[in-house]
């Protein structure tokens, strides 16, 4: 049952084969066994959950469930829930107890999901690879000895141990695709403006945005349903009408079975397939373009010349407006606070030295340092000019081209602790996503095969790129591939 | 040597709007502590900031008011900085590009008109406040403040003496309570004045080094600070020291200016535009809306009481000091159906002298425009003199009732009736034979004595210039 999908255990509830507990407990045994070593749970708290499995039957008895009623998600802990501890990976919050409800936790009790706990993150969601979080590294289910990749290494982690039906994620420089990319799962960034920020602990205001990561493209859709709409608390809130992201999906089988992607052009940027990629990955990668081909898809090139500048630029303004969004932790109202200290002054340094890690003190500072008078023209001011460059690339290349593809991630899960003294060869890791987010494009990643090491498959992510608000079509172009191969069906060896 | 100083202003206003300018939080004033601050005030983790357009259409009216430019597209921009009452460890403020460009104020000063240079005005959010002293050995922090909409107005360096930076801030503290955005109100911070003061030598055009008065929040102390800030600076330079830029506080009691910290001291705001906000973009259809909103100008109006109602410059200028002022006259005159020189009498009169005397507003006099102008229509219509009329005012001032309730009540009645002026003054005449004769003799102080009998035979009440005229009448028949 664990193994299934969103879509059939979505049937298997409604058509009462299973109840919201049964399953729901079904998942609470299997993290109660398998978190202590996974550690993708920062928070558990399962009175709160199987009191929301409860209501979600009693929804389910009375006609007005949907399709992620009584289903178990996993929540990201950077997204504040009411009455839940929410650390966003940080010392600085543990003791922090949500006191409202964000915009995402809202629209998924709306419709009587289980909220299964809180997972691991980097701190703050600053990190490729899950080890700057305060509550310790996670394991990547493929290889425990390797990480999960970041930010939302916790949530990809628990979909890949089947520790969820689906999770919640964030991604301000690929913190979504990166993940599930390592871990062998869809994962999915939308248009920035289609998910609600409100009660998303900000990193970098103009580039978070929360998206589903789940086993599949039909299940990333239905998670799409509940997490998108306007939200009038958030100022950069799309409001726009509502789409059924389920849709295209469905139209597919209608299409024909042989070429279901007959007219599709597919866009190669050239950029992507250089000497940064990894030989293994890139053949896996050369593979499913074959796939795309073999589906009907139009291949055509592409170049998106910045691509390079991405990371540079990236790392002016994420810590900008990270050095800014991260005053608020200043001990004085909620939060760590130092326990000893001589004045105002001391109060400050010492709360944040001992609240923040060293991945988050860095950021603040080239931020600090980025904006500081005298610098802001050369640094910040310039990025922002280069910021849209890269979005001039793309719509350039979408002239050419309806989608996209290439590798999510260089390479496939990296061993703890193999990066962690390198922060520019962690940074790299976004290499093939960060542009995205400097955008405000879709990006999404799907399971694309694997790559043989250390005994070990380890799992290879294929990155699929749309026009705003094309979701919908991306979901269809990752769903017919997924229709073709059955990469997003494997577990983990042992896990089940 | 000659000085000439040169002076500046940045005024904070309050403005006027029911909530928060980026949260749904009241901004009543005088609430419990942290009563007033919701998630956003606070600062809560993941909380966003949504700009309430109540301030913007503030901001716009200002705009009209000053006739500057409004702003197509401002940007906020988060100026960084860390203190306890300051929740983000922010506040969001406007930078580069302001809401209100360039615009002008004219202020009278003495018998001189001078225009003061407005350069822009901006939309921000105010910061909380520090409770010192009311916890041992801490420091509370209220949050009810934090985020209250401000506007703050600077100007050119185009003002030259004390007087005329107060009666910039004067005139322009009247302006917008004018146009409804802000409530004026001093003591309770709701308008309040930085002052940047500098000397040069007269006839030099390079500024000297400039020193910021924080926070002033009355006129007289604005008065008083800039002229103790000019004399010090003056003996300053010519005692062969240097002005450094610095940021100065005014000390009521002292009468004094004092250092609060110098540049070297001041922060690196880090200023950038807050990705949590878009841009502001104000449409024409924004203007309009805010337009129909807006009153007539204290000039305009100026101008129409000239015209409309035969005022001199003096009497329109008077009355258009105030909104409050100007209504309270327009609303008598309209009440009464004219006699606008007669109530511009009263209102700037023994109206204005009573509440100059009790220290308060026309908003609080007791007597309404409605009734003033029931007293204004008793002495059109005669029935009371204006010794009389005196009288009837103190008395409705006092809250003994309408203007025909205390005539009746006293028997304030004028005569005004020729039959009965005629009986009392033929009584008159019969008892006072030597004065007609001395009257008939070419003595013309008789007549005056003979109107004194008659007024003194009626209790007053006959009617002055009846009197006289019965009187002439009968005594030259």
């Amino acid at each position: 049952m664990i193994n299934k999908s969103l879509k059939q255990l979505s049937t298997m509830l409604a058509e009462k084969q299973v109840s919201s507990v049964e399953l729901t407990q079904a998942f609470l045994t299997r993290i109660d066994q398998h978190n202590s070593s996974i550690n993708a749970y920062i928070s558990l708290d399962h009175d709160k959950t199987l009191a929301q499995a409860k209501l979600a039957d009693t929804m389910l008895a009375s006609n007005t469930a949907s399709a992620l009623t009584g289903i178990p998600i996993a929540q990201k802990d950077i997204f504040v829930a009411k009455g839940w501890k929410t650390t966003c990976g940080s010392k600085m919050l543990e003791n922090f107890i949500g006191p409202y409800d964000a915009g995402v936790i809202e629209r998924f009790d709306a419709v009587g999901a289980v909220n299964l706990g809180k997972t691991n993150m980097d701190e703050f969601a600053m990190g490729s690879s899950n080890e700057t979080s305060y509550f310790g590294k996670v394991q990547n289910p493929w290889d425990r000895l390797r990480v999960p990749g970041g930010s939302s290494g916790g949530s990809a982690a628990a979909v890949a141990a089947r520790l969820c039906v689906a999770a919640t994620g964030t991604d301000t420089g690929g913190s979504i695709r990166q993940p599930a990319s390592l871990c062998g799962l869809s994962g999915l960034k939308p248009t920035y403006g289609l998910v609600s920020r409100y009660g998303m602990i900000a990193f970098a205001s103009s580039l978070d945005q929360a998206g589903p990561m789940a086993k599949s493209c039909e299940d990333m859709a239905l998670m799409m349903n509940v997490m998108t709409g306007f939200d009038a608390r958030d100022s950069t809130s799309l409001n726009r009408e509502k789409e059924d992201y389920t849709l295209e999906i469905g139209k597919l089988d209608k299409l024909g079975a042989d070429k279901p992607l007959a007219g599709l052009r597919v866009g190669l940027p050239k950029e992507y397939f250089t000497e940064g990629l990894g030989p293994d990955v890139a053949k896996v990668i050369e593979a499913a373009i074959a796939e795309y081909r073999k589906l009907g898809a139009e291949i055509v090139d592409v170049s998106l010349p910045n691509t390079m500048l991405s990371i540079p630029v990236y790392y002016v303004l994420a810590p900008a407006e990270a050095s800014s969004n991260l005053s608020r932790f200043d001990g004085v109202r909620y939060g760590h606070r130092a326990a000893e200290y001589t004045d105002l002054m001391d109060m400050y340094c010492k709360s944040r030295a001992q609240g923040f890690g060293a991945e988050v003190k860095r950021r603040i500072l080239i931020g600090t340092y980025v904006l500081s008078a005298g610098y802001f023209d050369a640094y910040y001011l310039k990025a922002q000019k280069i910021r849209r460059l890269i979005a001039q690339d793309f719509a350039e290349a979408f002239k050419k081209c309806d989608i996209i593809l290439g590798p999510t991630a260089p390479s496939t899960a990296f061993k703890a602790g193999e990066k962690a003294d390198d922060p520019v060869a962690m940074y790299l890791q976004d290499i093939y996503t960060i542009a995205v987010n400097l955008a405000g494009l879709p990006g999404m990643s799907i399971p694309a095969g694997f790559v043989e090491q250390d005994g070990k498959s380890l799992p290879v992510g294929l990155q699929i790129i749309g026009n705003y608000f094309d979701e919908a079509r991306m979901l269809q172009a990752g769903h017919a591939y997924q229709q073709s191969t059955d990469w997003h069906t494997r577990a983990p060896e042992g896990i089940l | 040597m000659e000085w000439e100083v040169v002076i500046g202003l940045e005024t904070h206003t309050q403005l006027k709007t029911k909530s928060k300018i980026f949260s749904g939080s009241s901004i009543a004033f005088g609430a419990e502590p942290n009563t007033q601050a919701n998630a956003v005030d606070i600062a809560l983790p993941g909380v966003l900031p949504v700009l309430n357009k109540e301030a913007v259409k503030c901001a716009i009216k200002f705009g009209f008011a000053v006739n500057a430019e409004i702003a197509p597209r401002s940007v906020f921009n988060r100026k960084n900085y860390f203190y306890p009452d300051l929740p983000k460890g922010y506040q969001i403020s406007q930078f580069e590009l302001p809401v209100v460009g360039k615009g002008s104020l004219t202020i009278q000063v003495g018998d001189n008109e001078k225009t003061i240079r407005i350069t822009r005005a901006h939309l921000e959010e105010d910061a909380g406040k520090s409770l010192h002293g009311d916890f041992e050995g801490m420091t509370g922090i209220d949050l009810n403040r934090a985020g209250t909409p401000l506007l703050e107005i600077v100007t050119e360096p185009d003002m030259r003496s004390a007087a005329e930076a107060v009666a910039y801030a004067k005139k322009l503290h009247e302006l917008v309570q004018w146009i409804d955005i802000c409530d004026g109100n001093m003591q309770e911070g709701s308008f309040r004045c930085d002052v940047n003061v500098s000397v040069r030598k007269k006839g030099s055009d390079k500024l000297g080094t400039r020193r910021e008065i924080k926070n002033l929040n009355s006129f007289k102390f604005m008065q008083q600070a800039i002229e103790y800030e000019t004399r010090w600076q003056i003996e300053t330079l010519e005692d062969g020291g240097t002005i450094q830029q610095a940021t100065v506080l005014f000390n009521p009691d002292t009468g004094e200016t004092r250092s609060m910290r110098s540049k070297e001291e001041a922060n690196d705001y880090r200023y950038f535009p807050d990705p949590d906000l878009l841009p502001l973009d104000i449409s024409e259809a924004d203007k309009e809306a805010a337009k129909v909103e807006m009153p007539e100008l204290p000039e305009a109006m100026k101008s129409r009481f000239e015209s409309q109602y035969s005022l001199t410059a003096y009497d329109a200028t008077a009355l258009t000091s105030s909104f409050s002022l100007a209504s309270y006259f327009e609303t008598t005159v309209s009440s009464i159906g004219g006699e606008a020189k007669l109530a511009a009498n009263w209102v700037m009169g023994s109206i204005a002298a009573k509440l100059n005397e009790q220290d308060k507003a026309i908003s609080d006099s007791p007597i309404s425009s409605f009734a003033l102008a029931g007293l204004i229509k008793r002495i059109a219509d005669n029935t009371l003199s204006n010794k009389m009329a005196k009288e009837v005012f103190d008395a409705m001032w006092a809250g003994e009732g309408d203007v025909d309730a205390i005539i009746e009540q006293r028997g304030l009645k004028q005569v005004t009736d020729t039959g009965a002026i005629e009986a009392i003054i033929d009584e008159v005449l019969a008892a006072n034979t030597a004065m007609v004769e001395e009257f008939k003799a070419g003595k013309e102080k008789a007549f005056n004595a003979l109107v004194g009998q008659a007024m003194k035979a009626s209790k007053g009440k006959a009617n002055p210039a009846q009197v006289n005229e019965v009187l002439k009448k009968k005594l030259t028949s």
